[in-house]
């Protein structure tokens, strides 16, 4: 089975403390540490898993600037067979749908019978994955936590519905799935893996290469722009603890056994 | 001379001389051991390199304290003194028993060097040694039989119970006694019927026993018990001698080898591969243990020597806490393996090489669970290593990306931001922000320099509870007058644990960024409150100035007479010291840390029974704070309970991640308000 597996490299939230600028254009971005984001972990170790079941390939995608290799990188230390990074500055400031247009562009290139994408991303709006089956026209299966190779032309995928239900589908292949967390364990990657894979050559593609008209992707041919980045104001009934640690906590467990909460 | 006994080199049996059996059973019996001998040693020859001959004169002192002295023996005293006692009599016994064998061809052999009177003192003592060794051998089949301690029984999941080899190898020792004495018996009692002079028997031994017993017994009852009894011990002894090598008892053999090439350092972590150097490891092909032949030569001596004595597992806090790693199966496991693999009749069913021992014989939580706290090597009475070869499988689950996922975030924050928090470098100073107005901490940056380097590492540099450590660290310098400074967002993560928990690579990143940034700072002297980064600094990296623990730091002022503290308020209260393991075992600081403590006027200290190179792991320090066990309890608790048992109102530690699982375990334990725990140094400094 060809797998195509879109990936991005997103601030990491668990290693930055995330500060919006005061301008309200970006957030801070001067101390950021990146890594790949977490959804498109699982879309990855999902494919590895399916690709040493039933044979075939793992290609992984993104589209970003040159820094976005060290996360096709990544991927591909933990067994992705292929990266294609699609950079080009005709795609910067693509709203989803541009991004979506982009990966269309690399998933008509190729043959693929399944594309996998994390359900959303750290700082995205979890639409790219939609958009690219509709553009494609192919089945489409959101928040997937199970996937279950039937044969070479249909799948089962499990969806976790509301209240914890599962839900069982048969979609037929080629197919776009977007992936849950929790749908496997990816595996650990480490240094000496990804000192194992430095070397190998990654295609940069840009819009001539990919046959797209740059009007169409980036900042040209964006429908939705953002206007503000900024901290909620405080609303009724918020109340931010202040304190150490133990106070906080103190403070905390009071609160709840006045409300009834704690007992 | 006419001989009151025809001895077996010239006894008729049905027209048959006997003498053929003399020659026979050894021939068999060397000729086999000689083959089950090679079949053990040919995993050996396909492991990994192991540089075992370093520190000659240090291998020789441990050969004669461990294995010459049985030194750990009395650890345990029952079992202990019945082993000294049974190894001390085979000892003596070895002469004697080769000189039985030569006896069945040459009667009038005498071992060179035991004529005259060295011989009839040696005489005495062996016939001594065989008494000796009888009773303590029953004494031991009663406890395996009747006692039963706990730690010799095998849970199901390991298999199947040892107790039936135990006891038949000690009826093996016994008939070999049995019949050696016999042999010798019925020759002085046939003497001293026909008027000859008789070797004097050692009174009341054995030999000395059956004497009298046999006094009266005519010259041919004496005459067929003193053949039958030649020919059982030869069988048994080469019986037993080919036994050895198929269970347990090869440490009999082992035991010798095993100890000589024992672990001579402590703290250490064994290199991925032998030969090769940290700057070649991006060469190798593969990482740790991943097949049974990527253990190394003594990993697998290891195997072959454990005795299955339990002393490990009774000391291991994970198998305490029911986490599911119990030492001595890693190395029975291991043993069991090599047996099945590499067997001795191989007819049919060839060598197998190159078997995957994870998944198979050892399951990933188990390896997880070690906390490296070195319980069990202190133990082990014949040197075996269990730290090492944790690590080595651990590189290998990280090299195969088998790592659990609480644990890979951690991993990532240290190689994003060198801390397994995912913090910001610039916050690595925050905890200086207090002293800036009283102690203002110099950063050394290459712009500020200082005589001492004080190393915080992570957790007392970012965790708000141990930030008070490292502010009482630099409060306690500076009031002794140290020239110091930190490393600021220069300073990683030591890495110690990384290296443990088997991320190599990352630990040999961090490991060059610190000692770039040490060389920079220029220091002639290291310090550190952390006896993980004390150790890492000390064992893990090469060609640093001096480290030190603060506790050392303190102790030497103390002894030189700098140091006084003022006498402490809270007199009524009963303080006791929890030796962390990187400190104590691993680095053998008992007495430095308690000097300190005894120095605090006022003070009144106890010891917990567990303390010292006994010292019970409170739970682990690094990684392991983050690593999630099934567990039926968590070592704190049972840690903190001891404290209480010992009728202490306060633990000492000198270790963050001490102070973290004590204070948690308290907590838990729900002993909040009738125990409390504090740092060494903050005791420290609130008495200056």
């Amino acid at each position: 089975m060809e797998i195509l597996v879109c990936v991005k490299r997103v601030p990491d939230t668990a290693e930055n403390e995330i500060e919006v600028k005061s301008d309200g254009t970006d957030i801070e971005r001067d101390d950021l540490v990146y890594s790949v984001n977490e959804w498109d972990n699982y879309a990855v170790e999902e494919a590895i898993q399916i690709r040493d079941n039933v044979g075939g390939s793992v290609t992984v995608v993104t589209v970003g600037d040159d820094e976005s290799e060290e996360v096709l990188r990544r991927e591909m230390a933990m067994g992705a067979d292929n990266g294609v990074l699609l950079s080009d500055s005709a795609f910067e400031g693509s709203d989803g749908r541009g991004v979506a247009a982009i990966l269309k562009a690399q998933a008509d290139a190729g043959n693929y019978d399944l594309i996998l994408c994390g359900a959303q991303a750290d700082d995205g709006a979890g639409q790219v994955g939609g958009m690219l089956a509709a553009m494609l026209d192919w089945p489409y299966a959101s928040l997937v936590n199970h996937i279950e190779i039937v044969d070479d032309k249909k799948i089962k995928v499990g969806r976790e519905i509301e209240g914890g239900n599962q839900e069982l589908n048969e979609i037929e292949l080629p197919c776009v799935l977007s992936i849950q967390t929790g749908i496997n364990e990816p595996r650990y990657v480490g240094i000496r893996g990804i000192r194992k894979v430095a070397s190998v050559e990654i295609p940069v593609k840009g819009a001539s290469d990919l046959g797209l008209d740059p009007a169409t992707v980036g900042e040209a041919g964006a429908k939705v722009k953002r206007l503000d980045y900024f901290v909620p104001e405080l609303g009724e009934g918020a109340e931010i603890l202040e304190g150490s640690m133990e106070e906080k906590i103190e403070k905390l467990i009071e609160l709840l056994k006045a409300k009834g909460g704690l007992k | 001379m006419e001989t009151a006994l025809i001895p077996p080199a010239k006894y008729f049996f049905l027209f048959i001389p006997t003498v053929i059996f003399s020659i026979v059973i050894p021939v068999i019996g060397v000729a086999l051991f000689t083959y089950i001998i090679a079949i053990r040693s040919a995993p050996l020859i396909k492991a990994a390199p192991d540089n075992r001959f370093d520190n000659l004169p240090q291998r020789v002192r441990q050969l004669v304290k461990i294995w010459l002295l049985q030194w750990r023996q009395p650890r345990y005293r029952t079992a202990g003194i019945l082993h000294i006692l049974i190894f001390a009599g085979f000892l003596v016994l070895s002469i004697r028993s080769m000189s039985m064998v030569v006896i069945g061809v040459f009667p009038h052999f005498v071992p060179p060097g035991l004529d005259g009177a060295k011989g009839v003192v040696y005489n005495i003592l062996k016939d001594y040694a065989a008494t000796w060794v009888l009773v303590a051998v029953v004494l031991a089949a009663w406890r395996r039989a009747v006692v039963k301690p706990a730690r010799y029984a095998v849970p199901p999941k390991y298999g199947k119970d040892h107790t039936w080899e135990a006891l038949f190898v000690l009826g093996m020792i016994g008939a070999l006694m049995i019949s050696e004495s016999l042999f010798e018996a019925t020759l002085a009692a046939a003497r001293l019927q026909q008027g000859q002079h008789a070797e004097l028997l050692a009174p009341l031994s054995l030999a000395w026993i059956f004497k009298h017993i046999l006094a009266g017994k005519s010259r041919a009852v004496l005459q067929g018990l003193h053949i039958a009894s030649y020919y059982v011990h030869d069988l048994v002894f080469f019986s037993f001698l080919c036994f050895l090598p198929m269970g347990k008892h090869f440490h009999v053999i082992t035991s010798f080898f095993n100890v000589f090439f024992m672990r001579t350092r402590r703290g250490n972590i064994k290199p991925v591969r032998y030969g090769v150097p940290d700057d070649k490891l991006d060469d190798l092909d593969s990482f740790g243990v991943k097949k049974l032949e990527d253990f190394t030569w003594k990993h697998m001596l290891d195997f072959y020597s454990c005795a299955d004595c339990g002393r490990c597992s009774d000391n291991c806090p994970a198998n305490a806490v029911g986490r599911p790693l119990s030492p001595r199966f890693i190395s029975i496991k291991g043993r069991d393996l090599l047996f099945k693999n590499y067997p001795v009749y191989p007819y049919k069913a060839p060598f197998k090489v190159g078997q995957e021992v994870m998944g198979t014989i050892y399951e990933e939580d188990e390896i997880w669970s070690c906390t490296t706290c070195g319980a069990c090597e202190q133990e082990c009475p014949l040197g075996i290593e269990y730290i090492d070869k944790i690590v080595d499988l651990r590189r290998a689950m990280v090299d195969e990306g088998m790592v659990p996922q609480s644990l890979q975030k951690p991993l990532r924050a240290l190689e994003k931001r060198g801390n397994p928090w995912g913090k910001l470098e610039k916050k690595r100073v925050e905890w200086t922000k207090e002293l800036a107005e009283q102690a203002p901490v110099k950063i050394l940056d290459g712009k500020q320099t200082a005589d001492l380097l004080y190393f915080v590492d992570s957790i007392s540099s970012y965790d708000d509870r141990m930030q008070e450590i490292a502010r009482a660290t630099a409060r306690v310098l500076q009031a002794t007058g140290a020239d110091f400074g930190i490393l600021g967002k220069a300073e990683k993560d030591s890495g110690h644990e990384v290296r443990r928990f088997g991320e190599e690579m990352l630990f040999q990143d961090l490991k060059e960024q610190n000692i770039a940034a040490i060389e920079k700072a220029g220091v002639s002297g290291i310090v550190t409150a952390d006896p993980h980064a004390f150790n890492a600094l000390k064992n893990d990296y090469q060609g640093l100035p001096p480290v030190r623990h603060i506790s050392q730091y303190l102790a030497g002022l103390i002894r030189d007479g700098k140091l006084q503290f003022n006498p402490l308020q809270d007199g009524d209260k009963v303080y006791t010291y929890h030796d962390p393991c990187y400190l104590g075992r691993h680095n053998e600081l008992y007495d430095d840390p308690r000097a300190v403590l005894d120095a605090i006027p006022g003070l009144k200290r106890v010891e917990m029974e567990r303390c010292r190179d006994r010292s019970f792991c409170c739970g682990g320090g690094g990684l392991m704070l983050f690593y999630e066990p099934h567990e039926d309890e968590r070592m704190g608790v049972i840690r903190v309970k001891m404290a209480a048992a010992a009728g202490a109102d306060v633990i000492v530690t000198a270790c963050p991640f001490c102070l973290v699982n004590v204070e948690d375990a308290i907590k838990v334990a729900g002993l909040e308000g009738k125990l409390e725990a504090i740092d060494l140094v903050e005791l420290v400094a609130a008495q200056l």
